[in-house]
């Protein structure tokens, strides 16, 4: 390997321009809603989640340099999961002790915040499943195995009672958070929202500055080198994996709550190639990047929302135009332009 | 009739024949795959589309052309694989130098282009293809009736997948390719036209795709969807197989299809995760793949 004649920035300069563009984002985030913008909250919600999900999927790819091609899985699941708990409350399923016997959870109809986190818990322990599959293949074939793995958690999904088959599980109630505020306001819900999104991107912001992060990055840039300084690599990359998966089980199960409604289309193949290009757009390996490529998407399938199939055509001409020309993304591009990291 | 483990022998051998139809399919795509990965280092997430394109090519012919089936089992192929090309000089060809993972993405997209253009023109329902009047009818082997078209669909897969594996392995051409997988600079050196190569490879892998497109029309109804579905059950068996080999990805087709048809049989609340489930304990057991040889 040659030695690359990389200029590291002062850590100064990086922060303060992080804290900017981050007051930015705080600024639109609450600007947003009210006049002269008004937008309406349940986009922005929806763009919130999408944001998070990509975010979470950009640990994956961004700084571990491994593409995942089923995130959907985990975020769809996770929906399923949290709309049924704050919808039914029960739990039942079956066990094989010498025959399928089904044990049931008799739970009453939980609070958002329950909900959500058992969503959330769900899809972190379907990362650990799925993870360690994926990860015992590298490059192409993980990418595959998480499109194959999330295809068949899509047809779990369509065979389970629970879910509602074709019609999702609708309308899911928001319910009362800590049982004491009514999230049914939609501006209480969306300052919920706003408050999930920020403490994980910082979270995630976390994750990628610390120790962890660091090894993460030198895994990406090359997975031998790092074994050979002793790490072990499989180690790191199933718990990223499972981070970025808990992290996009939390995105899934917010929005169930946020749009009241879990349904097929979040655990679909589509679905994971939608994150895939959202993060592509604003920028891989970038930390403002999906949340700009989220909103863009979102705004796009909102604006298109009566054309049918064009969406998906255009969707696809996005992607070979980003990967052709554009391969740093939009916030990648400005950092590049800018001589500073975003 | 008679029963086999309690199951009525019509339903066991007419699961048996539609896994050994799939089969067929799973191990003509897979081929494809495999032979343009190994060339291309690119993972054609097209090919599905580009099988659906062979169905489509082969309907319209018919409608517009009135041309039947058997020219179109060699000109749909030859149009869906000139327009291969055509992707391979416009898009692909400039992402040889970056990671795979590009490749992925890109031809993800060209997917998702195609597929979104034939749904906007042609609509989700499938639009029906006939069998050809020289294939119709079915021959009564006294524990089933078999479809002639069938029959036929299964003895053209088992011969086109071992032509290629004959071709790829046993010939001079097959030889140059072999060796251009393994160092194409060093087979440039020897002066062979390397990209070239690599571009007929990719229209050869297409026109595949486009092959089992044809042999799927008259079977399946032809729809813009045909091919998402299938390339995904395609990942998966690539993942079981490995693509180092050509004669596993043959078998590994055949093998799973076979499978999943018996699956619908005994457990058919399974049949559409069975190749899944495999999936994972293939990688449980043996991470590599069946036939390949390390990641």
């Amino acid at each position: 390997m040659v030695a690359q004649n990389v200029t590291i920035p002062a850590k100064a300069a990086r922060t303060s321009t992080v804290v900017i563009a981050f007051a930015v984002m705080i600024a639109v985030l609450i600007l947003g809603p009210l006049p002269p913008l008004s937008l309406y909250p349940v986009d922005l919600m929806r763009a919130l989640c999408f944001a998070l999900f990509a975010c979470a999927f950009n640990l994956l790819i961004g700084y571990g340099g491994l593409l995942s091609f089923g995130h959907a899985m985990f975020f769809g699941w996770a929906s399923y999961v949290a709309a049924h708990l704050a919808k039914i409350g029960t739990i039942s399923f079956p066990v094989w002790v010498g025959a399928w016997t089904w044990i049931v959870i008799p739970l009453p109809p939980l609070t958002p915040e329950l909900a959500i986190l058992g969503g959330t818990l769900f899809a972190g322990i379907l990362g650990v499943i799925a993870g360690s599959l994926a990860i015992r293949r590298q490059g192409i074939y993980f990418a595959m195995i998480t499109l194959a793995l999330a295809q068949m958690m899509y047809f779990f999904a369509l065979q389970a009672k629970f879910t509602g088959g074709e019609d999702g599980i609708q309308a899911v109630p928001r319910g009362q958070l800590f049982g004491v505020i009514d999230l049914a306001d939609t501006m209480a819900m969306y300052v919920f929202v706003v408050a999930v999104f920020v403490a994980a991107f910082l979270l995630i912001y976390r994750i990628i500055n610390s120790p962890f992060g660091e090894v993460l990055k030198a895994i990406r840039e090359n997975e031998p080198r790092a074994i050979s300084l002793g790490y072990r690599t499989e180690r790191y990359k199933l718990v990223a994996f499972v981070m970025s998966a808990t992290l996009a089980g939390l995105a899934g199960a917010t929005k169930a709550i946020a749009i009241g409604l879990a349904s097929l289309s979040d655990v679909q193949w589509q679905m994971s190639g939608e994150v895939v290009l959202m993060t592509l757009v604003g920028g891989l390996g970038t930390i403002f990047g999906p949340v700009v490529g989220a909103a863009a998407i979102v705004a796009m399938q909102t604006q298109l929302v009566g054309f049918g199939q064009w969406v998906t055509i255009i969707q696809g001409v996005t992607f070979v135009l980003c990967v052709l020309l554009f391969r740093r993304g939009v916030v990648g591009e400005l950092a590049a332009r800018l001589r500073i990291r975003l | 009739m008679f029963e086999i483990f309690g199951i009525p022998s019509t339903a066991l051998f007419g699961q048996l024949l539609v896994g050994l139809i799939n089969g067929s399919f799973y191990a003509l795509l897979s081929l494809g795959l495999a032979v343009i990965f190994g060339m291309l280092n690119i993972i054609n997430f097209t090919h599905g589309a580009q099988y659906m394109m062979g169905a489509f090519a082969a309907f319209l012919l018919l409608d517009y052309f009135d041309i039947g089936y058997w020219p179109a089992l060699v000109l749909a192929p030859v149009i869906v694989g000139a327009i291969g090309i055509a992707i391979e000089r416009l898009f692909l060809q400039w992402l040889y130098r970056l990671d795979h993972l590009y490749g992925l993405l890109l031809t993800f997209g060209l997917a998702l282009i195609i597929e979104g253009a034939f749904r906007h023109r042609f609509g989700s329902s499938g639009l029906p293809y006939r069998v050809p009047e020289s294939l119709q009818g079915a021959q009564n082997l006294g524990f089933m009736f078999l479809p002639n078209y069938r029959a036929w669909v299964i003895a053209v897969s088992v011969v086109v997948c071992f032509a290629t594996w004959f071709v790829v392995e046993r010939t001079k051409l097959g030889s140059y390719l072999r060796a251009a997988t393994e160092n194409p600079t060093l087979v440039r050196a020897f002066g062979i036209n390397v990209p070239r190569m690599i571009m007929l490879t990719y229209g050869f892998g297409v026109a595949l795709a486009a092959f089992a497109g044809v042999l799927a029309a008259p079977i399946y109804n032809v729809s813009p969807q045909m091919g998402s579905e299938l390339i995904i059950v395609v990942f998966a068996v690539v993942v079981i197989g490995g693509m180092g080999s050509i004669l596993g990805a043959i078998v590994t087709g055949f093998g799973l299809g076979i499978i999943e048809g018996l699956t619908k049989v005994f457990f058919p609340e399974a049949s559409n995760t069975v190749i899944f489930v495999i999936m994972a304990v293939v990688l449980l057991i043996r991470p590599a793949g069946l036939f390949g040889r390390g990641a």
